[in-house]
């Protein structure tokens, strides 16, 4: 150390030192415009220029395949996914001058303290400690290639099945809330009708139309001789009321014993049917959910993720 | 290249990324602002891989597989996170941090605190009650 | 069955029953009678084969040590002599017919299961104390006793007196326990065991160094049990429990078990004359000023526990000049006759719907009501006025010749003076005891508005008010007895009047002195109470013609309800009627005239309660007053303050959650940065140094 430290000064930068230095400040830049931008796809963007900017610093420290997997990982999926949410969660285009908390100040002294204590200790330690690239590539494909599955095999497994845990995970956290979802406004009653229903007709209706058709699959099961399958379900416009019925939690299980009207109902199937979808769509929508409503929204998540 | 470089660049990186969390109102930001902290990280193992590998003979590069697992990791954790934040913009119609506060002690004085339902989400019932009529009509 | 297995079954049974009782009281109401009645019964019936077996002879001994218990045994030991025996006998048949009576007393009260399995439990402790020949096991049996005796004597506890009334009773005889326990402890420490039969033996052969203190240690408990002064002042207020309670216990059997105690123990008592001669005075204070206070007493039942305490003052009389016989005697021919005037008390009291003897000598008609009571009642009281054919004559004249002798023999142990103490006391007390007895008989059962509303008068319509009253009660069914009281009445009176006639073979069963009435006591006492009974008439008929000028008196129920929630109305309803829980404003008692200035002190009991209310009561009341102000404003303001500081301090933490979680991680952050500081800087001071 003593000797690199003596023959490359500190203030004597190379050209390395100096790309290595602009490109820096760029990355330091976005990253701060990141933080602080009012804009919040704005802020997305910036995230891309300061992680590209990583991106060429592990280039300039000759690790070339990171810098690969910087840009093909973070750039292209991470940042694409981060824009995705903002989508999903109906960010403002414009300028929101909320964008940040009150916690503002509290969070600038934190960071400032830490910066300065951070930055002194590295200074302190490291004032005098030098990396010669000039020799091999430390961070070419064929060297991470062979330490990567000679020494970190094992690791290595375990990544990928943390990575499907992960993707696993992803989609029964969105399933489960996609399945409470009643529309776009994501204003989500605590037990609104399922989304899968199979005549959806628009994004404010999806629940409506959705509780209409459990209703009418429940009534066909319960008296299938008299109501049969495909039968056409009841009118929209009464199956409005009866979503509003099926929104109000647990009806339907504080009245079970509506099944003989649920009986009733199928003799008369004018509308009988709607007193037997009342009267029992909160149990029979969830056993239909559980059974039926198993593809239609992981595959909404998967298409949000990706 | 000294190591001052990319070790002083991962901490200020680091730093900004940590203000970003503490700051941003809007759980999406905090996201960008841990990738960014999560990245100062890796530039850190990196450069001292790059370092190590010169100058102890390394030849394990434990920083850069360190590095590609901290990178998988992040991928993962930024799927899960935002499947949170869209769960809690459905539950609660909002994805601002500062406005999620159920777990804030009310000031009763016998110590039971209040179920906090609608504190952290004042338009939220608003809003069901006019996606309701909405719906109604 | 050997006799042992006799003896030892007598007190278990009732202990049986009553768990029975208690246990199948709620779920099998039908067989809380029998549990009832069927175990005293047979306890009784075998105290009866006992006593025939041991038949006055030998005591039968029988000892079994359950674990050692260190330096003095505690063993379980029976000593059954002629006492115990006949005791045994007088306890089983006043329980027997107290459980009987009670059966048609208590008919409708809901509380009669819990009731009957106590009164069992007690008759089950007291054959314990009689037949027990240790010392402890016989503490057991008097503790239990006197806790029987609390739950009893509150068994309304729904009226304040009865409350009231059960904790002083508890609270007094405890009083006495203290010092009867550490009485015991140094007998047991100076004889080296707890058997009576040893202790006995001990004492005979000169063992008892401290004689005159045990004596009066054990005095203690005995005047707290045995209601003498100055531990007498429950048992008055004891009355305000149920009739067959104050019947059983307060009259005939755990009164009485302090006096068979000393007459067990005699020998250690007759060890120290300075004991006798307390015990006489206690005696003679007791008898005369009982006497006294029962002349003034407008409660009924008051007036016989009145009497009661005077007619123990006999007994321990009869123990202070050394003649147990002559106490044991009284003891049984006492438990009878007053076993028999309670239970009439309860059924008048139940017929008359008063316990006022102010209000009973206006009601017309009350003996022709309860005939049975009447006559029985009438045989009760001349044997309490120890008038000569019955049984009260005998053993009292038993009494006062065994103090006669005492006082003019100048032989044994006794001293002189406790005789002559106790005679002149013992003749005072009989005039007086006549006396009460015939103005309880005649303003029960003698009123003059039965003669005045036959002649035509102002007086008259008096009269037909009063009569119209008890017109009413009858009509509506208010009085009827069931017939088992009237039954156990008639029982109860054969010994009264004929257990006199045992005077010849009584001795036999105990010391073998000869309880034979002498000439002259018998001549004194008959005539002092033929005295007091003829004062006492004199006087009645020169006041009643006050009563009928003055109406008075409450017949507080009146409705058709059983004989136990009567009688609580009117204990209850007497003070707010009368004014005192033990007088009336009567000017036509004859009480009042014949005591004059002192009617009004021995109305409240020569204001002893009131004594004992300023030396004890009011400094406790004083000192628990100061202990609460110093806990409420000494100590609990350090516990308040405890309380107060830790809620400051959670406010303040609280304020810190605020729910918002970049709050929380920039304090993490913020910690974690001045910790690294920290760490920096220390190491460059400590690199520099």
């Amino acid at each position: 150390m003593s000797l690199a430290a003596q023959s490359h000064g500190f203030l004597s930068p190379t050209g390395v030192e100096i790309t290595f230095l602009l490109v820096g400040l760029v990355t330091l830049g976005a990253a701060l415009v990141t933080v602080t931008t009012r804009r919040l796809v704005h802020a997305a963007l910036w995230l891309v220029v300061a992680l590209g900017g990583l991106a060429v610093e592990y280039l300039l420290l000759t690790a070339e395949f990171i810098a690969w997997v910087q840009v093909l990982i973070y750039v292209g999926s991470v940042v694409v996914l981060l824009l995705f949410g903002l989508m999903l969660t109906r960010a403002p285009i414009g300028p929101s001058p909320d964008a940040d908390s009150e916690n503002r100040w509290v969070g600038l002294a934190v960071a400032l303290a830490a910066a300065a204590a951070l930055v002194w200790v590295v200074v302190d330690a490291f004032r005098t400690t030098y990396i010669d690239l000039d020799g091999a590539a430390q961070g070419t494909t064929e060297v991470t290639g062979q330490s990567l599955f000679r020494g970190w095999v094992l690791p290595f497994e375990a990544l990928s099945v943390l990575l499907l845990a992960a993707l696993v995970g992803a989609i029964v956290i969105s399933r489960k809330t996609a399945e409470e979802e009643t529309g776009p406004g994501g204003t989500a009653p605590v037990t609104p009708p399922r989304r899968t229903g199979p005549r959806s007709t628009g994004n404010g209706r999806r629940g409506i139309t959705a509780a209409a058709s459990a209703a009418a699959r429940s009534r066909a099961t319960t008296t299938p001789a008299t109501a049969p399958e495909g039968e056409p379900g009841p009118a929209p416009e009464t199956s409005n009321s009866q979503a509003i019925d099926g929104e109000a939690p647990g009806k339907g299980e504080e009245v079970p014993a509506k099944g003989e009207g649920a009986a009733k109902g199928g003799e008369a199937p004018g509308k009988g049917g709607d007193l037997a979808a009342k009267g029992e769509d909160a149990p029979a929508k969830r056993e239909d959910a559980a059974a039926k409503g198993e593809d239609a929204p992981s595959k909404d998540e998967e298409g949000e993720q990706r | 290249m000294h190591l001052a470089y990319p070790a002083v660049l991962s901490a200020l990186l680091f730093c900004t990324g940590l203000y970003g969390v503490l700051a941003r109102r809007n759980a999406i930001l905090v996201l960008m602002s841990v990738e960014l902290m999560l990245n100062a990280v890796n530039l850190n193992l990196v450069a001292f891989d790059v370092w190590l590998a010169e100058a102890a003979e390394d030849t394990l590069h434990s920083g850069q597989a360190l590095t590609l697992f901290t990178i998988a990791i992040a991928a993962a954790e930024i799927g899960i996170g935002l499947a949170i934040v869209l769960a809690v913009y459905r539950a609660r119609g909002t994805s601002d941090v500062d406005r999620l506060r159920e777990t804030a002690e009310r000031g009763h004085p016998d110590g039971t605190g209040g179920s906090g339902a609608d504190a952290g989400d004042p338009d939220g019932a608003g809003r069901n009650a006019a996606d309701r009529t909405e719906a109604a009509a | 069955m050997t006799t042992t297995t006799l003896a030892v079954l007598v007190p278990l049974l009732p202990a049986l029953g009553a768990l029975a009782g208690l246990l199948l009281g709620r779920r099998a109401p039908g067989f809380v009678r029998p549990l009832a009645v069927l175990p005293t019964l047979t306890a009784g019936v075998l105290a009866v084969l006992v006593a025939v077996r041991q038949g006055g002879g030998a005591p039968v001994d029988a000892v079994r040590e359950l674990t050692p218990t260190g330096s003095v045994p505690i063993e379980l030991a029976l000593h059954i002599d002629g006492f115990a025996a006949l005791v045994a006998i007088l306890v089983g048949l006043v329980a027997t017919c107290v459980q009987l009576y009670s059966t048609g007393y208590l008919r409708d009260d809901p509380r009669y299961p819990s009731y009957a399995a106590i009164v069992s439990l007690f008759t089950s402790a007291m054959l314990l104390v009689v037949y027990s020949g240790d010392l402890m096991v016989l503490l057991v049996g008097w503790e239990i006793m006197g806790i029987c005796s609390y739950f009893l004597v509150g068994h309304y506890w729904e009226t304040p007196e009865a409350r009231a009334a059960s904790l002083k009773a508890f609270l007094v005889t405890k009083l006495g326990d203290v010092p009867f326990l550490i009485g015991l402890f140094a007998l047991a420490t100076e004889t080296g065991s707890f058997r009576i039969t040893r202790i006995l033996g001990a004492v005979a052969d000169g063992g008892l160094d401290h004689p005159t203190l045990i004596a009066l240690l054990l005095l203690a408990g005995v005047a707290g049990k045995s209601a003498q002064f100055p531990l007498h002042t429950w048992l008055p207020d004891a009355m305000a429990g149920p009739t067959p309670v104050s019947a059983l216990i307060h009259a005939a059997t755990m009164v009485a078990a302090g006096v068979y105690f000393i007459a067990r123990l005699l020998p250690v008592f007759t060890a120290s004359r300075a004991a006798l001669i307390v015990l006489a005075l206690m005696a003679a204070v007791t008898m005369a000023g009982s006497a006294l206070a029962a002349l003034a007493q407008d409660d009924i039942k008051r007036v016989l526990a009145y009497s009661t305490i005077g007619q123990l003052g006999y007994m321990t009389g009869a123990l202070a000049v050394g003649e147990r016989g002559a106490a044991v005697f009284h003891l049984l021919a006492h438990g009878a006759f007053k076993a028999l005037l309670f239970l009439a008390a309860g059924v008048i009291i139940h017929a008359a719907g008063t316990n006022s003897l102010a209000a009973m000598s206006r009601m017309p008609g009350l003996k022709s009501r309860v005939p049975d009571a009447y006559w029985t009642m009438t045989v009760a009281l001349l044997a309490l006025a120890a008038l000569p054919p019955f049984s009260g004559f005998f053993s009292k004249e038993a009494v006062l010749g065994a103090a006669e002798h005492a006082a003019t023999g100048h032989e044994g142990p006794v001293p002189g003076a406790a005789g002559w103490i106790v005679l002149v006391a013992g003749l005072f007390t009989a005039l007086l005891t006549a006396a009460y007895a015939t103005r309880l008989w005649l303003l029960t059962f003698h009123s003059p508005l039965a003669r005045a509303a036959e002649e035509p008068g102002p007086l008259a319509e008096a009269a037909a008010g009063q009569e119209a009253a008890a017109e009413e009660a009858r009509a509506h069914g208010h009085g009827k007895q069931p017939a088992v009281m009237n039954l156990v009445l008639w029982i109860l009176a054969i010994p009264s009047l004929a257990f006199g006639l045992a005077v010849g073979t009584i001795p036999d069963w105990f010391d073998g002195h000869s309880l034979n009435p002498t000439l002259t006591t018998s001549v004194l006492g008959t005539g002092l109470a033929l005295v007091g009974g003829l004062v006492t008439y004199g006087t009645w008929r020169h006041t009643t013609a006050m009563a009928l000028r003055v109406p008075l008196g409450a017949v507080a129920v009146n409705r058709q309800e059983g004989a136990a929630a009567v009688e609580a109305e009117a204990i209850t309803a007497h003070e707010p009627a009368y004014g005192d829980i033990a007088a009336a404003p009567d000017p036509a008692d004859p009480g009042r005239l014949l005591l004059g200035p002192l009617h009004r002190h021995a109305v409240s009991g020569f204001h002893l309660d009131a004594v004992y209310s300023a030396l004890f009561v009011r400094p406790v009341q004083l000192a628990a007053k100061v202990v609460r102000f110093l806990d409420r404003e000494v100590v609990e303001s350090y516990v308040r303050a405890a309380a107060v500081l830790p809620r400051w301090f959670g406010a303040a933490v609280r304020r810190a959650q605020t729910g918002n979680v970049q709050t929380y991680l920039s304090a993490l952050f913020a910690g974690s940065a001045v910790l690294a500081l920290a760490v920096v800087v220390l190491a460059h001071l400590n690199a520099g140094s």
